[in-house]
């Protein structure tokens, strides 16, 4: 993002000391995370690291114990602030979570009219351009079941929008998908990386994060084991779980 | 099964000969006698199927208010609600029909509060209540089978939970608390027979007050197995046809 933007905070995200547990397990460890305005993200690792739950706990869909969360100059604690963090954060879950009983239109207009109070014509206006943006429009009178994975995405993708987000929170977006359907939906992302989004996904895409990223986040066993840009990331891992992670990953 | 029915149509079928101790004249439609009694017996079926109705519609209604806090997180919201269902499910329905009718006027006249109960309303309240805590618990299997990542798409578009509820959840879980629902219905039927014992005109009332008269239980009391089996068997072709609709309409 242009500095003459100016936000009137230094950060869009600030984590601090971040501790969860789910009863005995220690599901994240003291991780401490800074995300600037515009910054693209690319948080990896084996699963069970904590890397879905920690982006999950940005909008506040999994509690933390420990540790402070600061979205956009706004802390996390009551319910008020919660609203209001989840008001600048999107997101799009690995199973697209569209709703099924309503129409890919109904789908994109119900949060700008029911939380945002928008009207329906406004809201209509607001889901094509969105649905423009991802490349379907003539979808919009469809239920989600009939559409592919990938199309399925690109509506969940376009719904978030919709809200008009500041920053976006993407959890495996293309782990559910058909292989050849996996480029549509990375297209996708990296046209809203290109445009200034300020976005944390959650991929084993690693051919995408040379791409968009502009800082990889590895995490194992909870903890950020290892951050830096994807040059150095890729070519010089400085950990040793790192490196295995990567080979593994990179054989295929 | 086929043989148990040929042994049944047997017995009835004998006891319509003359040798047989049947004495079906009590209800023989040709004579005055005869169809006066079918009609006193018939004019009940207005008086079941009422209160059936309000109780199933009122059970209903508690169901949902019992289910919705009975889903909470927070034990504090769901306990009242788990120990409703509990409480409720363990009480048989011709003591808490007697424990209404004749105990409850007394409690609520400690209370300054002076209420007639009559027959009529005493069945539908025993009947909602003692139905509401299946229902509360069809709602809640119906809600929980919708995925939770429904729940948290919701809340990443703005939605609070009554939004949530109306617009995303509950249009979903219909489709699935619909026909069980139905089915409780014939069970509220079957149950309102209870209502006789305060009273209450209705079918199987009438039937025992021309046994009383007339010396027939035989004839009369199978009339009256009829006329519930009749009943039902409407409810049941109905909760099918409204499982085979419902069941279309997921696959599409």
């Amino acid at each position: 993002m242009p500095d003459d933007a100016a936000p009137d905070h230094a950060n869009a995200i600030e984590i601090k000391g971040l501790n969860k547990w789910y009863d005995e397990y220690h599901a994240l460890k003291d991780v401490d995370l800074t995300v600037q305005h515009g910054e693209r993200i690319v948080v990896c690792g084996p699963s069970g690291s904590g890397k879905s739950t920690l982006i999950r706990c940005v909008n506040s869909l999994e509690e933390h114990d420990e540790g402070q969360i600061i979205v956009d100059g706004t802390l996390m604690g009551d319910a008020a602030s919660v609203e209001a963090i989840r008001a600048e954060v999107g997101m799009v879950f690995q199973q697209f979570n569209l709703f099924p009983h309503l129409t890919i239109m109904q789908n994109l207009t119900l949060g700008p009219m029911k939380a945002r109070g928008l009207s329906r014509a406004d809201a209509e206006a607001r889901a094509m351009k969105y649905l423009e943006r991802v490349q379907i429009p003539e979808q919009a009178d469809k239920k989600p079941g009939a559409l592919s994975g990938g199309q399925q995405q690109r509506v969940a993708i376009a719904r978030s929008l919709c809200m008009e987000p500041k920053i976006m929170l993407f959890d495996e977006p293309t782990s559910a998908l058909d292989p050849e359907m996996i480029s549509e939906v990375l297209d996708v992302i990296v046209d809203l990386a290109d445009s200034g989004m300020t976005m944390i996904v959650v991929t084993h895409e690693m051919g995408f994060a040379r791409r968009a990223a502009d800082r990889m986040v590895f995490m194992d066993h909870g903890a950020i084991v290892e951050t830096g840009t994807p040059t150095e990331f890729f070519e010089a891992p400085k950990t040793e779980r790192c490196r295995t992670f990567l080979n593994q990953i990179l054989k295929h | 099964m086929k043989n148990l029915f040929a042994l049944a149509a047997l017995t009835l079928l004998a006891g319509c000969g003359s040798g047989g101790n049947w004495g079906w004249y009590v209800i023989d439609p040709t004579t005055t006698q005869g169809w006066n009694n079918i009609t006193f017996l018939l004019d009940g079926f207005g008086a079941t199927i009422l209160l059936s109705v309000i109780a199933a519609a009122l059970s209903m209604v508690i169901g949902m208010l019992v289910a919705l806090p009975g889903m909470s997180t927070n034990r504090w919201i769901s306990l009242p609600s788990r120990i409703y269902i509990e409480f409720i499910r363990a009480i048989p329905l011709l003591p808490m029909l007697f424990w209404v009718f004749y105990g409850l006027p007394v409690v609520l006249q400690s209370m300054g509060i002076t209420v007639r109960i009559d027959a009529f309303w005493g069945a539908v309240i025993t009947l909602a209540i003692s139905d509401s805590a299946f229902t509360a618990e069809i709602y809640r299997s119906g809600i929980q089978s919708i995925a939770r990542g429904q729940t948290e798409a919701a809340k990443t578009i703005g939605l609070t939970y009554g939004q949530t509820m109306r617009y995303v959840i509950l249009p979903q879980a219909i489709r699935r608390i619909l026909p069980p629902l139905a089915n409780q219905f014939i069970y509220i039927v079957k149950m309102s027979a209870f209502a006789s014992v305060i009273g209450m005109q209705e079918l199987t009332r009438r039937a025992n007050e021309l046994v009383v008269t007339e010396y027939r239980p035989l004839e009369i009391y199978t009339l009256l197995i009829l006329e519930y089996l009749v009943l039902v068997l409407i409810i049941s072709f109905f909760v099918r046809w409204l499982e085979r609709k419902m069941g279309a309409d997921e696959s599409r």
